[in-house]
């Protein structure tokens, strides 16, 4: 049996149902209960779990974040959610100083078993500051896993994953997304962490994404088949670790590879699934591999210059058509 | 309310001359633990990296180990030998773990830095000056949500006392009334910097009252007058009261770390504490509970061959297989690392 959510729900009934089935699991973050979420995500959570694990806090995210890490060092399975990711850079110094290595420094002693979740990417016109994406900067760093997603059946399966994972997870989602609708099972189901997922078949193209951009991605797809050309498009939906293997399949079926990742260009996911292709079917490619990054530039506020900085469907059909020599 | 009181050595408390000679047997271990790994590294050449020595300020572990409960945790920054000697790791696994061997508290990984001991309730050894601060709060958090009556122990340095973390963790650890009890180590100087030199606030505990935090300054050259301050916050804790701030004065003998030759303070002023030494006071206490010079020197003796000991085992003791560079990342088994 499945009916159709919201991602906002997905990602709700994730946290519920693991905090029904966990005591220790907590969710901690700015507006996160009174308000009932700034996006809604825990909408009714306060009600169902009381103020003792659905905790507002002030904004403070260094200390909020290292608040969690210091729980999930003792015992708790905090959920801390970050308005934005933006804000979250607030608290780097906890997630990549802290709770990234205190595993490593204690050497095995002290794990570190918490969710980081929060939306990321760019909003439409939010400017500068509120604008970014983050999936490359947390997955450069050992210690740290790094989910990224908008569908709501993988969000679901795979919150429930991190939340259960006994090492840190960032978790990114979009609050452009969070009204998407998908098929949900009502039965309990888990994702793996670490696993891709080919969201279109295709012969011809192959087309790596994560997060919003598979959107993207989807509707180019269809564009291009009505010019008779077959994408294949892959969703990462884990950045680390990075499922490179079903990449390879593709690229191996295809001979053509185009990412599609709305992080800026210098050294992020796509160049990483870039470096992993050209190593590993190098012999199976015709043609260099193209990228659609967002700009190499902050994203201003005017409506011109976000739809100037944003991947979008044509950028992708034009990137398409280049390596297919067409 | 909050409010000042100036704890002296004329405490309320009397304590065991039992309570003084562990008190002086702790100081001592850990002034001669400190002394020798000094020479190892000076001398030997043996240990490498960081190396930040706490000489001088042995009464506030001492204080601390006597105040407290084995279910207590101890979170702290990097110049942390004492404190975890204190807290119970050996001297032979603390210093292999200096010499970054393989028998060290943690297998070589951590360093002068990093000490952790899970089954102590020791949670580190960190070194970003501040990040433990909320990490404390985090941990008196768990132990609150889990009804645990046991308190947290945070100390932190005066440089520290300068980051933003301390007003977020103060102002969520008084909000929730967590049972933590924050130890600003005040030694007078953020590596070569002075207190005087870095705010217009050079009493720091007052940085505890603008949150209504109980806040305290305690002589740290003293451990009754630490363990009275600590017993009295911990109490403080377990009742569900909340945190405390003890700004605990003492000073540091040797530089910040190994290159530090202290040309920013007199040598008056490192006279004048150690003519306050804790060592030395507590040993003319319990010569004057009756306590014979004899005995106490044959404790030293049995502390520096310990010491010793130590040393032997570090040097003798293997360094951690290149194999130990992919455990302890994940706690993930089959973690598909990039090895290319």
């Amino acid at each position: 049996m499945s009916r159709k959510i919201r991602l906002r729900e997905a990602l709700r009934e994730a946290m519920s149902e693991e905090m029904r089935r966990d005591p220790n699991v907590l969710i901690m973050g700015e507006e996160v209960a009174l308000y009932n979420g700034a996006y809604k995500v825990s909408q009714g959570m306060l009600e169902e779990f009381g103020a003792k694990r659905v905790i507002d806090t002030p904004i403070a995210e260094l200390g909020f974040t290292a608040i969690g890490v210091g729980a999930a060092t003792a015992g708790l399975r905090p959920i801390i959610e970050f308005m934005t990711w933006n804000f979250a850079v607030l608290a780097f110094d906890q997630i990549v100083n802290h709770a990234a290595k205190i595993y490593s420094m204690s050497a095995g002693q002290i794990n570190c078993p918490i969710v980081f979740r929060g939306p990321t990417g760019a909003a439409g016109q939010l400017g500068q500051q509120h604008s970014q994406t983050f999936e490359s900067w947390m997955a450069n760093v050992p210690g740290l896993k790094v989910v990224s997603t908008v569908n709501p059946y993988d969000a679901k399966g795979l919150l429930k994953t991190a939340i259960r994972d006994n090492d840190p997870v960032c978790f990114m989602e979009s609050e452009v997304c969070y009204s998407d609708e998908g098929e949900v099972p009502t039965d309990e189901y888990l994702i793996p962490l670490g696993v891709a997922d080919v969201k279109r078949q295709g012969t011809d193209v192959t087309l790596v994404s994560f997060n919003k951009m598979v959107k993207v991605c989807l509707s180019a797809a269809d564009e291009l088949a009505k010019m008779g050309i077959s994408a294949e498009v892959v969703d990462l939906r884990s950045i680390r670790p990075l499922d490179h293997e079903t990449v390879i399949k593709s690229v191996k079926k295809t001979n053509r590879l185009v990412v599609v990742d709305e992080s800026w260009p210098f050294a992020g996911v796509s160049a990483e699934v870039c470096y992993r292709v050209q190593k590993y079917a190098f012999d199976y490619l015709d043609a260099p591999i193209t990228r659609v990054n967002g700009a190499d530039t902050s994203v201003p506020f005017s409506s011109t210059l976000v739809d100037a900085w944003m991947p979008n469907p044509e950028k992708v059909i034009k990137a398409v058509k280049a390596v297919m020599y067409r | 309310m909050a409010k000042k009181t100036k704890t002296t050595a004329n405490t309320a408390t009397t304590f065991s001359k039992e309570t003084y000679l562990q008190w002086f047997e702790m100081m001592y271990r850990i002034r001669r633990f400190e002394e020798q790994a000094f020479m190892v590294y000076q001398v030997q050449r043996k240990i490498r990296g960081f190396l930040h020595l706490c000489i001088g300020q042995e009464a506030i572990y001492a204080g601390m180990m006597s105040a407290c409960r084995p279910d207590d945790a101890w979170i702290t920054a990097y110049r942390q030998h004492g404190t975890a000697l204190a807290k119970g790791i050996s001297p032979r696994a603390a210093m292999a773990e200096l010499f970054g061997k393989y028998t060290g508290n943690v297998k070589g990984k951590g360093g002068s830095m990093h000490y952790f001991d899970a089954s102590l309730r020791y949670y580190g050894g960190h070194g970003i000056v501040g990040g433990q601060i909320g990490l404390g709060a985090g941990i008196a958090l768990a132990d609150q949500y889990q009804g645990k009556d046991s308190v947290t122990l945070c100390l932190f340095g005066d440089g520290a006392a300068r980051q933003g973390m301390l007003h977020e963790a103060y102002n969520m650890a008084m909000t929730w009334k967590l049972p933590v009890i924050y130890i600003c180590e005040n030694n007078k100087y953020a590596m070569g910097t002075s207190v005087e030199r870095t705010s217009n606030v050079q009493d720091i505990y007052k940085l505890g009252l603008g949150y209504e935090m109980p806040s305290y300054q305690v002589d740290g050259m003293n451990p009754e007058a630490v363990h009275e301050a600590i017993a009295k916050a911990a109490q403080h804790a377990r009742e569900g009261k909340g945190p405390t701030f003890l700004e605990i004065n003492t000073y540091r003998y040797k530089g910040h770390s190994m290159s530090d030759p202290s040309k920013y303070r007199t040598k008056d002023e490192e006279k004048a504490y150690k003519e306050q030494d804790p060592i030395m006071v507590v040993e003319r206490k319990l010569l004057s509970l009756g306590m014979e010079q004899t005995a106490l020197d044959a404790l030293r003796e049995q502390i520096n061959a310990e010491i010793a000991d130590s040393i032997d085992f570090a040097d003798k003791s293997p360094l951690p297989p290149a194999t130990e560079l992919y455990t302890d990342n994940y706690t993930q088994a089959d973690y598909p690392f990039i090895m290319d």
